[in-house]
């Protein structure tokens, strides 16, 4: 079975939401869309306050080529754009759009029916999927056009679906493996088209018996199609490790992973480029898994983007009682909720209720050296003596052990036995040394 | 839900902490304790006794009126520095003897640098090698005390005899002594009936720890399989130590005993499976710590077999922890390739 | 008696072995350097803190020699270490004002409710990247104490009991490394003023009125009539929030009294006739909730 080469941790599984089938979660009143859904230059309102919208229609333009459109999730008007405070507490600017029926906009095949065959070329793919807001739904919402225009100088070779999903509690890619395994599948084939290249991996862990006997049941009609088994071990859905466990190629430091020829997309993003090219439909709708141990629901949502937090937390029968601490996203790299009242993302792909017993952190004590940090860090780094170095701020010996390859996997906060916040001062060494590495680089070229 | 807790990623944490590392190590100490016992009864249980106990003041006190901190025994350390002190003395060690012990391991080794995780060589050893030569006697001389008749080298009258003829009492000591007086080995283990399962299921003299050395290999196969520590370091110190020992067998097998003996003789297991194996004092890196072993097993067998001290295990670690800080400047296999230049 | 005459010798030959090759390596890896340098260097403090913007005193004493003392101003040594400098080097500097580090924030923990347990790695910084803070305010101090880290004389302490950082003005030099230390901005260095006197607004939020003031009791909610009461166009107001410049105050301190939500600070003033406040102390934060503006 394959894996990546180096560290990893074997967090508790806790897929306790995985047989709750995906429902459609009611449009809510008001919805809150955010003009930074994606990573890199937020998106412009491109609608006036008073102005009738409908379902998909562009209510965001992109700037820059690092960006990404904004469509409207609802139908109605647009009671006002303002900046409205995001689930950690940061202003961002919004369109606030009071809901009137659900008119969708002309164009969009809102029927059930699979559509297998690729009409477009490629460059009418990746064009298509720009226009749609497709970004990438693995976490990092990179812009996924960005991603299917590789600089020239890189050759794609291949395709790799990340249906890992290696985070503890989270199924929302589990159920879309399940309930939609051709369109995922045919979304892998639009992107193969979209890159000129003939050979799609879908890598699933091996916990996931069920969707990889699904999967695989439809990828023999589809050609240059594989379901890849992966072991159970975490970061394996991390982009440089699926690489590496895939096809046994490094992501080179602070290179692009198409430099090893592969182009990695989530479960999500591929049945989102199936539904962008295929129906013609923008992405303003999300899969997202809403659990957690102390929750009495288990459930898994398709949900509008924009729809607040508090609104489905309420529609699940409220916060359960004894949740501390609520996480958007997993356990491992999620963030934690500050705001519930803030709207859902494109990227939003859970929310998750904690017990204080189950996150509370415990009081730090002496590094006791065990390297268990080290063992489990999946990019061969030395945790214990890059948080050393961090709290030192000694800059230089940072950037000389690599502290800018750090993933934020947090495998080393989770194995450390002496409750040392190592990725909180790593993640903030890696920014400051960052920085002024591109510092160092910008005013070069000057000379 | 009052108020939420907010934090960065990631949200969850492992099962292990620091205590339940500590308490591992202890229960992996145990069978070797019970062994200890079984033989000494005692004044076993007294030496155990006085040097957990008084590892775990030494710490309290320090830590609250030197460093004045927050109290640090909770995390079961010293009650280990006690445990791995008490194996390392000999079982007639009088009160006094183990308390200097204590305070040397815990107050010199361990809480001037730092406490734990800052020092740079193993608390119980330091303490062991402090009274090996300062208290040569009390730490050889007298250590020997036959539980059961019978029981040391086969036969009871004859070992008595050897025994008394010598200063030391393990079987390295002796061996060493018989060499010295120009006897052959194989005269050596006619005379004193030596074997193999012996030196295996404890009927050997020594410190508390160097007696059942199965008792130990059960030890280790429980901290193996509990994950707390990895095989290479003790591995190779075996390895090492065998091939060594090996070596000079096949050169001279009258004059250098067989590797076996070396192995399963001394502090040797209790040495490559508890003390060279502590997180602290060993290095972070695969690459490091296999120099780290193959070091100790170098300097072990040199002080065995050409230095003045029948043993060498505790001098080997703690010259090896010494280089720890080096070795630790290794970098591990880092799994992103270099950035290409362009 | 041969044993010490060849120890001795040994060793006076070893010694002078050892002295010629020193002297040979001295000679050749002489670096030529300004001797100027060196007596600016001995004029200055010595602190290496970086607050002139140099990477030490040795920086700076090298900038001063090359370039003149041009912008150059250590704020440690303050202008009588400036003057010896400009006297060594024959040149000529005006003086500054001495200035003092201020704390823009009054949410200490009566007035600012916390709504959130932050859990992670207790400095600013780290929480700054990660989300607003602890309370509902997103522009106050957070009281992890990346400035008490960063100062170098003592002179910046987090009250546990407010949990606010106090500057003591005895002891602190300006050298602005809090400034740049903290996240939020909280800190900027004003002119130490006339017998220490100041007056600031403690307040960075920029929110909208209700916002600021349901967040925390005495935030700046932007009402203007510290503005309107100004006679010498001191205070500005922009993004709801005030601000008072200080090259511009006279201390009449009638915004003091002026200011519905208290968050206007005199610092050092002998006490009103009508309110029996106690005499200042340097300490901003304790006597802020002192100040009887509300009545």
């Amino acid at each position: 079975m394959k894996t990546f080469r180096m560290g990893g941790v074997h967090p508790a599984d806790k897929k306790i939401s995985q047989n709750a089938q995906i429902e459609k979660l009611p449009i809510p009143k008001t919805v809150y869309i955010s003009m930074i859904q994606h990573l890199g230059a937020p998106a412009v309102p491109c609608v006036a306050v008073g102005d009738k919208v409908k379902v998909g229609q562009l209510i965001g333009t992109p700037t820059g080529f690092v960006s990404a459109p904004i469509h409207s999730s609802v139908s109605g008007t647009v009671k006002a754009i303002e900046m409205i405070n995001d689930l950690s507490g940061r202003q961002v600017n919004t369109v606030v759009i009071d809901t009137e029926g659900d008119e969708w906009m002309e164009g969009i095949d809102r029927s059930e029916t699979i559509e297998r065959e690729i009409k477009l070329d490629a460059k009418q793919i990746v064009e298509r999927v720009k226009e749609c807001g497709v970004v990438g739904l693995g976490g990092a919402t990179f812009p996924t056009s960005v991603k299917l225009s590789p600089p020239p100088t890189a050759k794609p070779t291949c395709v790799i679906i990340n249906a890992a999903e290696c985070e503890p509690y989270l199924t929302s890619d589990y159920r879309v493996m399940m309930e939609m395994p051709e369109q995922v599948i045919i979304g892998g084939t639009i992107l193969m088209k979209a890159l000129g290249v003939n050979k799609c991996y879908i890598g699933v862990e091996e916990n996931k018996p069920k969707a990889i006997a699904k999967l695989k049941e439809f990828c023999g009609k589809y050609s240059g199609v594989e379901v890849v088994t992966l072991k159970k071990k975490y970061p394996q859905g991390g982009e440089k490790q699926l690489i590496d466990a895939v096809i046994g190629k490094r992501v080179p430091s602070m290179g692009l992973p198409v430099d090893t020829g592969a182009v990695v997309q989530n479960v999500g993003t591929a049945f989102a480029v199936y539904e962008a090219v295929q129906k013609n439909k923008p992405l303003f709708e999300g899969v997202m898994t809403v659990t957690g141990d102390c929750s009495n629901q288990q459930r898994n949502f398709v949900h509008r983007v924009g729809t607040p937090l508090s609104f489905i937390m309420e529609f699940c029968g409220g916060v359960p009682a004894q949740a501390a601490k609520i996480i958007s996203g997993g356990p491992m790299m999620g963030k934690a909720i500050v705001n519930i009242d803030a709207p859902t993302l494109k990227g939003t792909s859970s929310i998750l209720y904690l017990t204080e017993a189950q996150t509370k952190r415990k009081e730090e004590s002496n590094c006791i050296r065990c390297g268990k940090c080290a063992d489990a860090c999946p990019m061969g780094l030395e945790p214990y003596l890059l948080n050393k170095l961090g709290r030192a701020s000694m800059m230089d010996e940072l950037e000389a052990h690599y502290v800018y390859d750090c993933i934020e996997c947090g495998c080393c906060s989770f194995t450390c036995p002496a409750y040392i916040p190592l990725l909180d001062t790593i993640r903030q060494s890696k920014a400051a040394v960052m920085k002024i590495m591109k510092s160092r680089t910008a005013p070069a070229p000057a000379k | 839900m009052d108020k939420l807790i907010v934090s960065p990623s990631p949200h969850i944490h492992g099962k292990e902490s620091t205590r339940r590392l500590m308490g591992d190590v202890i229960i992996a100490l145990l069978p070797a304790v019970l062994v200890a016992i079984y033989l000494f009864g005692l004044s076993a249980i007294h030496l155990v006794g006085v040097s957990v106990i008084s590892c775990v003041a030494v710490e309290y006190l320090i830590q609250k009126f030197l460093l004045k901190g927050k109290s640090t025994i909770g995390d079961l350390s010293a009650v280990v520095t006690g445990v791995l002190l008490a194996l390392n003395l000999p079982v007639s060690s009088p009160w006094w003897l183990i308390l200097i012990g204590a305070v040397v391991a815990i107050g010199i080794a361990k809480m001037t640098f730092g406490g734990l995780g800052q020092n740079f060589f193993n608390p119980a050893l330091v303490a062991r090698v402090v009274l090996l030569v300062s208290f040569p006697v009390l730490m050889t001389g007298t250590a020997f005390q036959a539980p059961v008749d019978g029981y040391i080298f086969g036969n009871a009258e004859i070992s008595r005899a050897a025994m008394d003829a010598t200063s030391g009492a393990t079987p390295l000591s002796f061996v060493k002594e018989q060499i010295a007086q120009g006897m052959t080995v194989s005269e050596i283990t006619k005379s004193s009936g030596l074997s193999y399962f012996q030196l295996l299921f404890s009927a050997i003299g020594g410190s508390a720890g160097e007696l059942a050395e199965l008792a130990l290999l059960l030890g280790f196969i429980y901290l193996l399989i509990r994950k707390v520590i990895k095989p290479y370091i003790s591995l190779t110190i075996i390895f090492t130590v065998f091939l060594f020992s090996g070596i000079l067998y096949l050169v001279n097998p009258e004059r250098f005993m067989d590797p076996l003996f070396h192995i399963f003789s001394g502090g040797l297991l209790l040495g490559a499976f508890f003390m060279a194996t502590d997180y602290v004092t060993s290095p972070m890196n695969l690459k490091g710590q296999i120099i780290f072993a193959v070091g100790i097993g170098v300097i072990t067998m040199l002080i065995r077999e050409f230095g003045s001290y029948p043993e060498g295990v505790s001098f080997a670690i703690l010259i090896m922890n010494a280089t720890v800080p080096l070795l630790n400047k290794i970098k591990p296999a880092r799994f992103a390739k270099e950035a290409q230049k362009k | 008696m041969n044993t010490i005459v060849f120890t001795i010798a040994t060793l006076a030959l070893l010694g002078l072995l050892l002295a010629i090759v020193l002297y040979i390596v001295a000679q050749k890896f002489k670096v030529e350097e300004d001797p100027k340098i060196d007596v600016v260097e001995a004029l200055l403090p010595g602190a290496n803190c970086g607050g002139c913007g140099k990477a030490g005193c040795r920086a700076f004493a090298e900038a001063a020699v090359k370039e003149g003392l041009g912008n150059l101003f250590c704020p440690v040594g303050g202008n009588t270490a400036m003057q010896n400098v400009a006297q060594a080097l024959g040149q000529t500097i005006e003086a500054k004002e001495p200035q003092v580090a201020v704390l823009r924030c009054n949410g200490s923990c009566n007035n600012r409710v916390k709504t959130n347990i932050y859990d992670g790695y207790a400095t600013c910084a780290t929480i700054t990247s990660l989300y607003h803070g602890d309370t509902d305010c997103r522009f106050g101090c957070l009281g992890r104490g990346d400035c008490e880290a960063v100062c170098k004389f003592g002179a910046i302490k987090v009250n546990p009991a407010t949990g606010l950082p106090e500057v003591d003005q005895e002891k602190c030099t300006a050298c602005g490394a809090c400034v740049k230390a903290c996240p939020k901005l909280l800190l900027e260095l004003r002119n130490k003023g006339p017998k220490s006197r100041r007056i600031f607004v403690s307040c960075r939020n920029m929110d909208k009125g209700a916002v600021a003031r349901k967040a925390c009791k005495v935030a700046c909610i932007g009402c203007g009539k510290c503005f309107k009461v100004c006679a010498f166009e001191a205070i500005t107001i922009d993004k709801n929030l005030a601000y008072i410049d200080y090259t511009k105050c006279r201390m009449c301190r009638k915004c003091v009294a002026e200011c519905p939500t208290g968050a206007i600070h005199e610092l050092n003033f002998p006490p009103r006739p009508v309110a029996a406040a106690k005499p200042a102390e340097p300490k901003p934060v304790e006597q802020k909730v002192e100040v009887p503006v509300n009545k």
